[in-house]
């Protein structure tokens, strides 16, 4: 019996060995064999003093670093409107209620067009149109005008990222929750809204990512020191793209650890 | 029976679609009774449970609690449901909460029921069915039987008029079906009414002050365990019965 254990363990023990053998012999092969061509290339030598320059990127990093707090900032607070009126929409769009039918339909339509619509369009069509009515009392300060237009465009998508969550809770949960004398809407914040937050954090996350990435969009409306606004006028000066792969240096800086936040939640959560 | 019953269906119909699953039922459930109805898979047992919770609206027919219309529309349901404690096949708790948590919601935020004083008696109705030492786990840790006590412990907490039980051993694994039946058994020597929709014969033979034979919709036979499950008068309650115990289940 001992000896059987010992022989299995040494089994595995020799096929650990073996699969991280032939594990560090594919990469080293792959990233090395990408390396050396890519490095042997016979424009490299360009690429690197157009995309890779040292001097360029210590020259125009500290700006645009300065520049990319102003996208964080407008990605912070269209975030939360986002969050915020895609719960919104998602819940009237739930709803049963008669009185909330023109609600309803309403959300229905803002789910459709504005998901429908390039987000690009939109900026566009918000960031000029609006000032262009001539109302007073709305908005004209271009990065103000962005936002809205950015936060119309990810709360339809968002909206429906809630609304497969809450349709994804089994209809026994509301049952349950009626049974024990919640009111529906007592259900559905105590019991369905709860579960169903919990279950899209990874979709919701895709969404914050390409939010985080679509900032950027608001430079073509004339908001100016935005970071990726700041990379595109370094870069035009000299025709070196070193600035752009700095600015998308600070995009990772912020949406890796965003992926492994919500990796890292969407394992806990299936752990408890 | 004397005096007016807690529970009343007369006359209930139900169809979902073509398909007619109660058709004129007539049942009084009175004060510390428990009425096991038994039959078939589809046969409308669930049905009648819910439709009395007001999950489900019924087409034709009245309910009565304690003697009050509730399948009239105007009625609140919310507050009937808070009357009644229906219990279900999957328990179906509440898996972002933890026990005591899916005890205690429905007293405190349905019954509005202080938290504190709320927890302590779901502390100690967890700790009479024998769950004391589980409150901070997830109902997906507990075993089958587990979760099925914490659900009886939750519909139970407010002293419902009348417990609604369906098909509560349905889904365990035979080894855990007892530790629920005693707590049923807990339940009924505790004077509590009870509407049982079950397969159990043996457990509807013990618990059940009458049994009733639903068949296709329509209950065809109803009276004291010992005559519907012995000497049935009804051919369909004897053909059902010759079934259940060819398969070795009566």
């Amino acid at each position: 019996m001992a000896d059987r254990r010992a022989e299995r363990a040494a089994a595995r023990r020799a096929r650990d060995r073996r699969g991280f053998a032939i594990a560090a012999a594919s990469t080293v092969l792959v990233i090395g064999g990408l390396a050396v061509l890519t490095l042997t290339s016979s424009g490299w030598p360009e690429v690197r003093d157009t995309f890779f320059n040292s001097e360029v990127f210590s020259d125009s990093f500290p700006r645009i670093l300065k520049a990319f707090w102003l996208d964080v900032r407008v990605f912070c607070i269209v975030e939360v409107v986002v969050l915020i009126l895609g719960l919104f929409v998602a819940l009237v769009r739930t709803t049963g209620a008669p009185a909330l039918f023109p609600v309803r339909l309403l959300a229905t339509v803002y789910t459709d067009v504005f998901r429908g619509i390039p987000t690009v369009l939109l900026v566009y069509l918000v960031g000029f149109g609006i000032p262009a009515l001539d109302l007073s009392g709305l908005p004209t300060e271009p990065v103000v005008l962005g936002g809205i237009a950015l936060a119309l465009s990810y709360g339809a998508y968002v909206s429906e990222v809630y609304r497969a969550g809450l349709r994804s809770v089994h209809p026994g949960q509301r049952d349950g929750a009626l049974a024990i004398g919640l009111t529906e809407r007592q259900a559905m914040r105590y019991v369905i809204l709860p579960q169903a937050v919990r279950r899209v954090g990874p979709p919701l996350l895709n969404d914050f990512i390409a939010l985080q990435k679509d900032v950027a969009l608001i430079a073509i409306i004339g908001v100016s020191g935005e970071a990726f606004r700041v990379a595109q006028i370094d870069a035009s000066t000299d025709f070196n793209y070193t600035p752009m792969v700095a600015a998308a240096l600070l995009y990772l800086a912020v949406t890796i650890p965003l992926a492994r936040l919500l990796e890292h939640w969407g394992y806990t959560e299936a752990a408890t | 029976m004397n005096g007016q019953p807690v529970l009343e269906f007369r006359g209930v119909t139900k169809a979902f679609g073509e398909r007619e699953v109660l058709h004129g039922i007539d049942l009084e459930i009175h004060e510390h009774e428990a009425v096991a109805v038994i039959g078939a898979s589809g046969s409308g047992k669930s049905t009648m449970l819910r439709c009395a919770d007001l999950l489900i609206e019924i087409d034709d027919g009245d309910i009565f609690l304690d003697g009050e219309l509730i399948t009239d529309p105007a009625v609140d349901a919310v507050a009937v449901r808070r009357r009644l404690g229906l219990v279900f096949q999957a328990y179906n708790l509440f898996p972002h909460l933890n026990v005591l948590q899916n005890v205690v919601l429905g007293s405190h935020r349905g019954h509005g029921v202080p938290r504190r004083e709320a927890e302590e008696a779901a502390r100690a109705q967890l700790a009479r069915l024998g769950l004391d030492g589980r409150e901070d786990d997830r109902p997906d840790d507990l075993s089958g039987g587990q979760q099925q006590r914490v659900a009886l412990a939750r519909a139970f907490l407010a002293r419902p008029r009348a417990m609604l039980l369906d098909e509560v051993t349905s889904a365990l694994d035979p080894e855990l079906v007892g530790e629920v039946l005693d707590t049923v058994r807990a339940l009924k020597s505790e004077g509590v009414t009870m509407l049982i929709a079950t397969h159990e014969m043996g457990f509807a033979r013990e618990v059940a002050d009458r049994v009733g034979f639903l068949h296709q919709g329509k209950l065809v036979e109803i009276g004291p365990p010992e005559q519907v499950l012995g000497e049935p008068r009804e051919p369909e309650t004897q053909k059902f019965l010759r079934r259940l115990l060819e398969a070795g289940r009566a």
